[in-house]
């Protein structure tokens, strides 16, 4: 597995997507910087990360989604290569229309930080197919721009193609407004593309998955990614 | 020429910072509703026709300056 981590000025998670990738999962993980043209030869995953881009001038993730290395990221995508984008990386992900919908800030206006509960709506992506319909898993989120929005014509599209893979929930898994820690529409945490090959969620997997850090619960998608 | 290009969110689309400044008015006893907060883009676009000058902010508004999913724009040349 290759795995490329564009940096951009103002990323703040690309170490823990390398850490993530390159430390704990063993794969052949190179940062690239949004300069670049050209993604590494056979890149398998691109993992876009999360921080700052740009000071999240304009909208989160707008001025990010214009940088020289995103062409080859949308090109890797249109080929049916993976992607994935975590917090700010799905932000970008919208803004360059590789998702659909926009991320707006928080219902609260606040910045928040927390452990949270996932429910795994879809089990047969390349990014959940070590997990079960149903099951859950405990992960932080760390952001104040969560707040997943879209057209009702759209949302109500998304849903029907099975386009949300994970939704916030209580530990039991319970959906419900309770559970919906910035507003997001439907309790949406992650979705995907069309295709199944580009997700992006808000939540960070890359920070829960070694045990000397306290928190494995998202290892369940970087098994899913090697299997 | 001077063009000035007002980005607000969409009616329904929920304005959390309109919403505090709402409540922040109430408390100093303004009577006021339905507040919300956009962005004020101002440029200089090089042209002289109005009509050539609002294409050009436009086709700014559709490649990065307003995020359709969210936010509508009115362009205005000064």
């Amino acid at each position: 597995m290759r795995v490329a981590v564009p940096v951009f000025p103002g990323s703040n998670c690309d170490h823990d997507a390398l850490h993530a990738c390159g430390t704990v999962m063993g794969w052949d993980t190179i940062p690239v910087w949004h300069q670049e043209t050209r993604l590494p030869e056979n890149t398998d995953l691109v993992f876009v990360p999360g921080g700052f881009s740009y000071g999240d001038y304009l909208r989160c993730g707008a001025i990010a989604a214009l940088a020289p290395i995103m062409a080859d990221i949308k090109r890797h995508a249109d080929n049916g290569g993976l992607v994935l984008g975590v917090c700010n990386g799905f932000q970008i992900l919208c803004e360059a229309h590789l998702l659909p919908g926009a991320l707006l800030r928080n219902e609260s206006l606040r910045f928040i930080h927390a452990d949270v509960h996932l429910r795994v709506e879809r089990a047969n992506l390349p990014f959940t197919r070590a997990m079960k319909a149903g099951e859950v898993f405990q992960v932080p989120i760390a952001h104040a721009e969560g707040n997943y929005t879209l057209d009702p014509a759209e949302l109500a599209d998304l849903e029907a193609r099975g386009g949300v893979a994970f939704r916030y929930c209580s530990s039991a898994g319970e959906i419900g407004a309770d559970h919906v820690p910035n507003g997001a529409m439907n309790g949406i945490a992650g979705i995907v593309n069309l295709r199944g090959n580009v997700l992006g969620m808000m939540p960070h997997p890359e920070r829960a998955m070694d045990p000397k850090l306290g928190a494995t619960g998202g290892l369940g998608v970087f098994k899913s990614l090697s299997s | 020429m001077k063009v000035r290009v007002s980005v607000q969110l969409k009616p329904g689309i929920l304005d959390p910072q309109g919403k505090a400044v709402e409540q922040g008015l109430h408390g100093f006893g303004f009577e006021v509703e339905h507040v919300r907060i956009g962005r004020l883009i101002e440029m200089d676009v090089p042209g002289s026709d109005p009509a050539d000058v609002t294409a050009k902010a436009l086709a700014m508004c559709e490649k990065l300056l307003v995020n359709p999913v969210m936010e509508k724009a009115s362009i205005e040349v000064l």
